[in-house]
């Protein structure tokens, strides 16, 4: 079955597959799939990009869901503890969050190996460093989309649904959230397209993505220009799928509104 | 017929109710318990890794980083805010060509990451040698520093064009109007009625884009401009220890949290004739 599956996405691989672009116009180039060419490289380093923003948006959603919970909440502590959380990871650089993130976590890991009586030296996996880095700070920046969108909703929805007799969570779970997806939607539009763009620095750490792919192609066959372009051009059309698909979620959420 | 004869003595007020322990007031205390532990770790790091030598080799390498930071930032979104005004003009204009000109620049330098535009220009414009040496432009495009003031001013003048825009279409219809109607010249309409409110209007946008700015100046360090970042990477280089990318936490904190006080003080007081 997995067969099965791996066969349908080979054939149907926009870049190397059968009727992808690099096997139909770059054979012979550059880009030539295989080991003639970067093809194959440059297509993997795609996947890896995608990979990367995909894995970091459910997370990063999450936390930032919980943060923006906290930010609203009616406690002066909760709001002040998100409050630093949000301060700090809006306020650093993505780079610098992402070197943070790896070479801390590595030092946290090892003395904590450490203490527990293992001496060796211990690399964690460049593309969970990447994600942790990139769902922090998506979710410092998504809780703050979140959280205009939860004053957006009027008080009356939530005493609408304890005069239905639904509890707390019920209420959340059927009348705030699906008026929070609409509201918030366009704002996570865009902090999804400004991920896209974040997950380039994960090339820094030496993950395997579209920059740091073309990057080696680059070096190896001098042809910077051609390859850098290449990268740009990828990120464009990767940013241009993206909103025309998210445009399609965002008629989709709105589909119940009438037309005022 | 009865009356009262005493009053009711004054009584204390009531207690206020004792406040319940509820979940988010421990939740509250963990999480600030875990930032003051993680506060008091930064300090003990400092503390116990404090070293008089590295202080003073690596200390005024990280001014001199700050320093290129700050005067990239600044000169990037200076010339970006010259760039942007012609871009957001012809976004404005009738002419179809000429907006869509302006509508690809500004979808493709927003689309595209900065540190993807930084290396096309410094490494891919540097693959042009001979070209640009004979166009005697060799100069600029051999130092990194001037390729990364470039790549930051395309791309934030396209953010700004975009702000711009905007703030200038945001102001209504019955300003101009009102502008026509008074026999104002369409410049003089456009400085000194449309311009002044389109510009309060872009206040915060130009504050966060110079945040964004100055986050996004650290992939400079990449290809080896000695910013704040690039310092930090090279002490981290050359010491192996991780209070340098603390300080350079610290320094970054401080400008962006420095940078946001700075404006809204300035929004405060430049709007404070629409306060009621």
């Amino acid at each position: 079955m997995s067969g099965f599956f791996s066969a349908l996405f080979g054939a149907l691989d926009p870049l190397c597959g059968p009727v992808g672009i690099f096997s139909l116009f770059g054979s012979g180039t550059l880009v030539a799939c295989g080991e003639a060419g970067w093809g194959d490289e440059i297509a993997f380093g795609v996947k890896v990009t995608i990979s990367l923003a995909l894995a970091t948006v459910p997370v990063g959603l999450f936390l930032g869901f919980l943060i923006a919970l906290a930010a609203q909440s009616e406690d002066k502590l909760l709001r002040l503890a998100t409050g630093i959380y949000t301060t700090i990871f809006r306020g650093l650089p993505e780079l610098l969050t992402l070197f943070i993130v790896y070479y801390g976590l590595q030092i946290l890991i090892q003395s904590v190996l450490a203490w527990l009586g293992y001496e060796g030296r211990v690399e964690i996996n460049a593309f969970l460093a990447g994600m942790v880095a990139l769902a922090v700070v998506f979710s410092s920046y998504s809780s703050e989309v979140l959280l205009s969108a939860f004053r957006a909703i009027p008080r009356g929805q939530y005493e609408a649904g304890d005069a239905l007799g639904l509890h707390r969570g019920r209420t959340m779970r059927l009348i705030v959230l699906p008026q929070l997806i609409r509201i918030a939607l366009p704002g996570l539009t865009n902090l999804w397209l400004i991920l896209l763009k974040d997950t380039s620095y994960v090339s820094v750490i030496g993950l395997a993505d579209i920059v740091r792919q073309t990057g080696i192609a680059a070096r190896v066959s001098k042809e910077a220009f051609f390859f850098y372009f290449i990268a740009c051009l990828l990120y464009l059309i990767l940013a241009m799928i993206s909103s025309f698909g998210l445009g399609f979620v965002e008629r989709w959420a709105k589909r119940a509104e009438t037309a005022r | 017929m009865s009356y009262v004869r005493e009053l009711i003595p004054p009584q204390p007020a009531p207690l206020a109710p004792a406040r319940p322990i509820t979940g988010a007031r421990i939740a509250a205390i963990g999480i600030l318990i875990l930032w003051a532990m993680l506060a008091a770790g930064l300090v003990a790091m400092v503390v116990n890794g404090w070293d008089q030598d590295k202080f003073l080799r690596y200390g005024p390498r990280y001014l001199n980083g700050l320093w290129t930071t700050i005067s990239l930032v600044g000169l990037a979104v200076v010339f970006g805010a010259l760039l942007s005004v012609p871009i957001a003009f012809a976004r404005m204009s009738k002419n179809r060509v000429l907006n869509g000109i302006a509508y690809a620049y500004v979808y493709v330098f927003r689309s595209t990451p900065l540190l993807a535009q930084l290396f096309l220009i410094y490494y891919g414009l540097g693959s042009f040698k001979p070209q640009l040496e004979s166009a005697g432009l060799w100069w600029f495009f051999r130092d990194a520093w001037y390729c990364g003031l470039l790549s930051f001013v395309l791309n934030t003048a396209a953010y700004q064009a975009e702000i711009l825009r905007g703030a200038i279409e945001s102001v209504p219809r019955g300003q101009r109007e009102g502008a026509a109607a008074l026999g104002l010249s369409k410049q003089v309409a456009f400085a000194k009625i449309i311009l002044p409110q389109a510009l309060i209007v872009a206040l915060r946008p130009y504050g966060n884009e110079l945040v964004l700015m100055m986050k996004g100046s650290a992939v400079v360090a990449i290809v080896t401009v000695y910013d704040l970042m690039g310092e930090t990477r090279y002490a981290f280089s050359r010491t192996f220890d991780y209070q340098a990318y603390l300080w350079a936490a610290i320094f970054y904190l401080a400008m962006v949290e420095t940078l946001r006080h700075v404006w809204a003080f300035l929004e405060a007081r430049l709007t404070r004739h629409l306060k009621r």
